[in-house]
């Protein structure tokens, strides 16, 4: 039983609306794994139960559609749901999901189900108000009463996913379905995959079953069904993808596939779907059949609002891929290697960047150039926040993406910011300190080397100067200035000048008695003939 | 040297003329030295190597002598930065600088040496100061283009624009930079452009840098012989184009903490040229992962896994694809007695096996192993504790050419079983016998290895004078001799050795209670010795230590903590002798302010420990440390902190000093018989 082939007609509304709900559980629920089992299992979750809903509610459908005011109970048509609703009720689930991968706790338990009463209280009285006002006047615009309807029915839907992830969370074959981990770690082993779907899909129907009191289906239909969504499902979302380099991987035989391809206009025109009756364009289809609500009642039938070329799916059909029409180019189809591109965004987004002007500036930095609109709205998101930089001047925002430039231009190099450079020179605990002590030292070795007697006084001068530098206020105490440590050349009589300058400094300067310091100068008069060790 | 000092005599000071050929005899009188050609001079100053101080004294002869020496010198090893210009112009040609030894290398400093040298320098070593940056760095790099080595080892402070600045060296081939922490990917990526001809890099410890930077290495430096990437959290993602690189020989990943299996599984293409492995404490990585590593490495010809996984059979397995294999260092790892059979089997070609402090190594694992290896010439087994005399039996009969055999701690073998190491393994130059039984029979048996070099008998309390004195007199050539808490030897068999063993370089007689001033004495016979540590012999006095001090003039290490008949009269001709002496350690001697202010004179000290010297004030302590220009390290007791002005420590923290504060109390001397329970009880 494929839902593709289902009578109920709404099948391909649900088809649309699952992609992004995926999408959004895929966020939420855990990692960035593609299609880990455990995500897998998180939406098989929610939709069997919806089809099975879908399957037995077929004839209140029809119901409610003809009197949609009425104050319906629970089992409510799920189909109904537009996109928003649906988006909104995806992230609720979301959340609950996100508990769960913790332990029951029933207190959340209760804050649920408070949550759930204020919201059935709140519904009870959008429809008093409804009531009321239909009485007062009949016959009002179709749009407004399908507003209504929707709003309804979003509440429901959102009420019932709710009642259903808080009453499964008490389930104890639910949990190690939760915890993401372990299915996710069954998901990488690849072999095993689908084995352990089926395992889990099991446990996890039986759950739903018991959550919705919906139990006349076997479960093992309901596992090929969820397969064949998956698919399904999969590849839509990869169709999504508006990255024109997408199918760079893909590899389909010439000739396997259908080419076509779009006139520059075409490509370039805002809208490409045009209201056959008003002439209003729209630039999705959806949008359009939205549109055609309004010129009347014939254009909301299931049928009318389905996806057009879905109908034909059950039929084998040749794959559609694009070529760019700009000649010499390697999407084009004359091109040697031609390599399609897969969907009609891909094709304008191509055409656009390779062969169009950078007509969108960054308000920002004022120096990129996009001619996608959506290129420069990601930019300006991290305009300024590059901070990794090359010598080329090319900045990345991540360091990979720099380091991968750097592999492979040759003789670019990492840049290494201003501020930093400028860092180093000033030692971060010394400051200035470094510089005094520096320029001490270069005096000292000055006085040392030239004459020994005349500079005693600039160096007295020198440890005021610098009192407040705990290098410089000893450095005069180097008595070693006299003698070149290892480089003695000739022995030179440097007791006097040793001595006066003990005398001068350990006492002077801060008041030590030196014991024996006349034996200590001996020594290094001793010292000058010191070695210079390799 | 003492020829060339009587030839000063005659020789007539040649002023203003360096070139020696010309023989200009003007009338004074007539110099041999002036016949000899500068290329002959050259050679004998070649010759002078041993002792640094020869070369000085050679330049001291004259002037024409002191102008060839500093023609010929290429190797320069200042003690202080301060005079290097000075320096740098008596010697043009130098193309190695050594500034280690220097507490303070600033940017002056390198920008002095950049401009002196230019294009002459090759090498030049930074790597024991942090005080310079990126601007002395790029000094260097732009002037000495011919710069092949740097080392920049601990310069904890250098960032990331230094780095860069390196990278202007562009024909480095060999770069260090250990313990470099604020270098990132950026830094690392820099040098990778720069410096294209890379052909040793180490980047140990370097934690900033990651997976980005050492693939730009591995992409930009085709060259690389040896990359040491050891503590960086590197991961999968660099190691496939790290042994893409075509000519990588040896690659060190030690204590890669992100490296595991799966990493090591996606490695396919095989590197041939790697040689070298060195996988230590990499705690995710299992027998699975080698697998993957060793099946495309296959060239090896050394693996160490220390402290790494269980060594069983799989893993034994593993190293079979190795056939070049000939060192296995297993040093701390579980090991089983199948695993290491298994080796054995496998590996017939080992010439180097450790297996020191491995859990789990038996007589039957050993015996195992040792059925088929013949050719096995390094082997360390220190503390397997559970080996008895059946493993020394079996390999001492089967690797017969052994040269070095560790077993300290082999506390199972029985006394017997060292007559067998001495009666078969006669080729044994390195034997480490610490904490074993072995007694006075045993050391006359291996007084028969004639080529011993280094021979460790520490704790070994079975033997007397009476052993010692068979290896005094058999093992001439004996250069390092331990005898830590040796208490039953006495002078008399230090005699023996020092009479025996002249060549003695390190000496260890500490605890070593019988031992009077008569040792030191003789020992001051031995020219050779540079390492002394008598520590806690009470009988030694400044008599014994003044005899040292005149005789052994390479000494640079020297131990005297708890000689406490060592008072000042002691320091005063160690400090006018001992002008090598870098490292001593004073603790609980009889030392005090003038003693201590003595050893200033020296002026490569560079490592003073002084905890619990009576005699010593604080005033005597700050004239000393501020006196001692080369200190880097200095080791005081808590209680002078407070004594001592704020300023001083700053001061000499500038100037390139460490010090390490100690909380200890004074402690009584204990029995080493009881020491040694006490340290087994530990252990326990």
């Amino acid at each position: 039983m494929d839902h593709k082939e289902m009578p109920c007609p709404t099948a391909d509304t649900w088809g649309k609306s699952f992609p992004s709900g995926n999408e959004l559980l895929k966020n939420i629920s855990s990692d960035d794994t593609p299609l880990t089992s455990s995500q897998r299992s998180q939406q098989k979750w929610e939709d069997p139960s919806m089809l099975d809903y879908n399957a037995r509610i077929e004839p209140p459908f029809q119901d409610f559609k003809q009197r949609s005011e009425t104050q319906s109970s629970l089992p409510c048509n799920p189909n109904n749901h537009n996109k928003v609703t649906d988006e909104e009720d995806v992230q609720m689930n979301g959340t609950i999901q996100t508990e769960k991968i913790q332990d029951w706790d029933p207190r959340a338990m209760l804050n649920n189900l408070t949550f759930l009463e204020q919201k059935i209280h709140q519904l009870q009285d959008l429809v008093h108000l409804i009531v009321g006002r239909r009485s007062q006047a009949l016959g009002r615009p179709d749009e407004l009463v399908a507003q209504q309807k929707q709003l309804i029915t979003a509440d429901l839907t959102s009420i019932i996913v709710q009642l259903i992830s808080t009453a499964g969370s008490l389930l104890p074959s639910v949990k190690p379905l939760s915890g993401t981990t372990p299915t996710g770690q069954l998901g990488q082993l690849g072999g095993l995959f689908l084995p352990s779907t089926v395992g889990l899909n099991g446990s996890v129907q039986l759950q739903n079953n018991s959550g919705s009191k919906v139990s006349d289906q076997s479960n093992q239909m309901d596992i090929t069904v969820n397969c064949g969504n998956e698919q399904n499902y999969n590849m839509e979302e990869h169709e999504s993808k508006d990255d024109e380099d997408a199918d760079e991987g893909e590899n389909l035989p010439p000739g396997s596939y259908e080419i076509l391809q779009l006139e520059k206009e075409e490509i370039l025109a805002p809208h490409t779907h045009f209201c056959t009756i008003c002439g209003k364009g729209f630039k999705r289809d959806a949008n359009l059949r939205m549109h055609m609500r309004g010129h009347g009642d014939e254009y909301k039938t299931p049928a009318a609002l389905a996806k057009p070329n879905k109908e034909a799916t059950s039929e084998p059909m040749l794959i559609k891929r694009y070529s760019c029409p700009y000649a010499g180019c390697k999407r084009n189809k004359e091109h040697k290697k031609f390599q399609p591109l897969k969907t009609i965004l891909c094709v304008k987004n191509h055409y656009k960047r390779t062969h169009c002007d950078k007509s969108y500036t960054c308000s920002r930095c004022n120096t990129k150039k996009f001619s996608v609109i959506a290129d420069l709205k990601t930019h300006e998101k991290h305009c300024g926040k590059d901070k990794w930089l090359c010598s080329c001047g090319t900045t990345f925002s991540r360091k990979d993406k720099l380091f991968g430039h750097i592999a492979l231009f040759q003789g670019h190099t990492p840049a290494i910011p201003l501020e930093e450079t400028k860092g180093p020179n000033v030692p971060p605990d010394r400051g200035e300190g470094n510089e005094a002590i520096n320029k001490v030292r270069s005096i000292n070795f000055n006085f040392g080397s030239n004459a020994p007697n005349g500079n005693e006084v600039q160096n007295t001068a020198d440890v005021k100067g610098n009192i407040e530098d705990p290098t410089g206020y000893f450095s005069p105490l180097n008595f070693d200035t006299w003698n070149f440590g290892g480089f003695h050349e000739f022995p030179r009589p440097p007791y006097e000048d040793s001595e006066s300058s003990l005398s001068f400094l350990i006492p002077g300067s801060c008041n030590y008695t030196v014991p024996g310091s006349c034996n200590f100068t001996q020594k290094t008069g001793a010292e000058s003939s010191s070695n210079n060790p390799e | 040297m003492k020829k060339a000092k009587q030839f000063q005599f005659q020789v007539q000071p040649l002023i203003n003329n360096n070139n020696n050929n010309n023989n200009n005899n003007n009338g004074l009188s007539f110099s041999y030295f002036d016949l000899l050609s500068e290329e002959i001079v050259f050679t004998i100053l070649d010759l002078l190597t041993q002792n640094p101080l020869d070369k000085k004294s050679f330049s001291l002869v004259c002037k024409n002598f002191y102008f060839l020496e500093s023609k010929h010198r290429r190797i320069l090893k200042p003690l202080r930065s301060e005079y290097l210009p000075k320096v740098l112009t008596r010697y043009p040609h130098v193309t190695h600088m050594d500034l280690t030894l220097c507490p303070r290398v600033t940017d002056a400093t390198l920008t002095n040496i950049a401009s002196a040298c230019n294009s002459n320098l090759v090498s030049i070593d930074l790597s024991m100061s942090k005080f310079f940056t990126g601007v002395g760095l790029l000094n260097l790099a732009v002037k000495c283009e011919n710069l092949v080595e740097l080392d920049l080892s601990n310069a904890t402070e250098l960032k990331d624009s230094a780095a860069a600045m390196v990278a202007e060296a562009r024909n480095l081939e060999r770069l260090w930079m250990r313990r470099c922490k604020m270098v990132t990917d950026m830094g690392v990526g820099c040098i990778a452009v720069g410096c294209r001809k890379l052909k040793l890099l180490s980047l140990k410890w370097c934690v900033g840098v990651g997976d980005l930077g050492v693939g730009l290495i591995a992409v930009k430096c085709k060259d690389i012989r040896s990359l040491d990437l050891s503590y960086l959290p590197i991961s999968d993602k660099c190691l496939p184009s790290i042994l893409n690189l075509q000519y990588l020989e040896d690659l060190a990943l030690v204590g890669c903490f992100s490296i595991d299996d799966n990493s090591l599984a996606v490695l396919k293409n095989g590197c041939k040229s790697l040689k070298k492995l060195d996988m230590s404490s990499c705690e995710k990585i299992t027998h699975i992962g080698l697998s993957s590593v060793f099946s495309c490495t296959i060239c090896l010809e050394q693996v160490t896994l220390a402290n790494g996984c269980s060594v069983n059979l799989d893993l034994a397995d593993s190293l079979n694809k190795l056939s070049k294999l000939q060192s296995i260092k297993l040093d701390g790892c579980p090991v089983t007695c199948a695993g290491l059979g298994a080796i054995g089997d496998w590996c017939v070609s080992l010439k180097e096996l450790s297996l020191s402090k491995c859990s789990g190594v038996t007589d039957e694992g050993l015996t195992y192993l040792f059925t088929k290896q013949k050719d096995l010439r390094i082997l360390d087994i220190t503390c397997c504790r559970k080996i008895t005399d059946v493993s020394i039996s079996h390999i001492t009969s089967s690797c017969t050419d052994l040269s070095s055999l560790k077993m300290e701690s082999c506390t199972l073998v029985p006394r017997e079983a060292f007559i067998l190491i001495g009666q078969r393994c006669h080729s044994l130059e390195e034997l480490d016998l610490t904490d074993n039984e072995i007694d006075d029979e045993g050391l006359k048996s291996i007084s028969k290895c004639s080529k011993l070099s280094s021979l460790k008998l520490g704790l070994c309390l079975n033997i007397t004078d009476e052993g010692l004195a068979h290896i005094g007199m058999s093992c001439v050539g004996l250069k390092e001799l331990d005898l830590y808490r040796c208490t039953g030897i006495t002078d008399s068999g230090i005699l023996a050795i020092a009479g025996g063993c002249l060549g003695l370089e390190m000496i260890n007689i500490a605890y070593c209670k019988e031992i009077t001033d008569n040792s030191l004495l003789l020992f001051s016979k031995c020219a050779q010795l540079n390492t002394i540590e008598c520590r806690g012999c009470p009988h030694i006095t400044s008599l014994g230590l003044a005899a040292i001090a005149a005789g052994c003039k390479q000494l640079t290490k020297l131990d005297i903590k708890k000689c406490y008949k060592i008072d000042d009269a002691g320091m005063i001709p160690l400090a006018y002798f001992s002008q090598n002496l870098k490292q001593i350690n004073l603790s609980y001697s009889s030392v005090t302010d003038v003693g201590l202010l003595s050893l200033a004179s020296i002026s490569c000290l560079q490592t003073l420990t002084i905890l619990h010297l009576k005699g010593l004030t604080p005033s005597g302590l700050a004239a000393t440390l501020l006196a001692c220009r080369g200190l880097t390290k200095v080791k005081l007791h808590a209680s002078f902190k407070s004594l001592l002005p704020q300023a001083i420590f700053e001061h000499l923290e500038a100037r390139g000093c460490l010090f390490q504060w100690r909380e200890k109390v004074f402690e009584a001397e204990l029995d080493p018989k009881c020491w040694k329970q006490q340290l087994e009880d530990m252990m326990q």
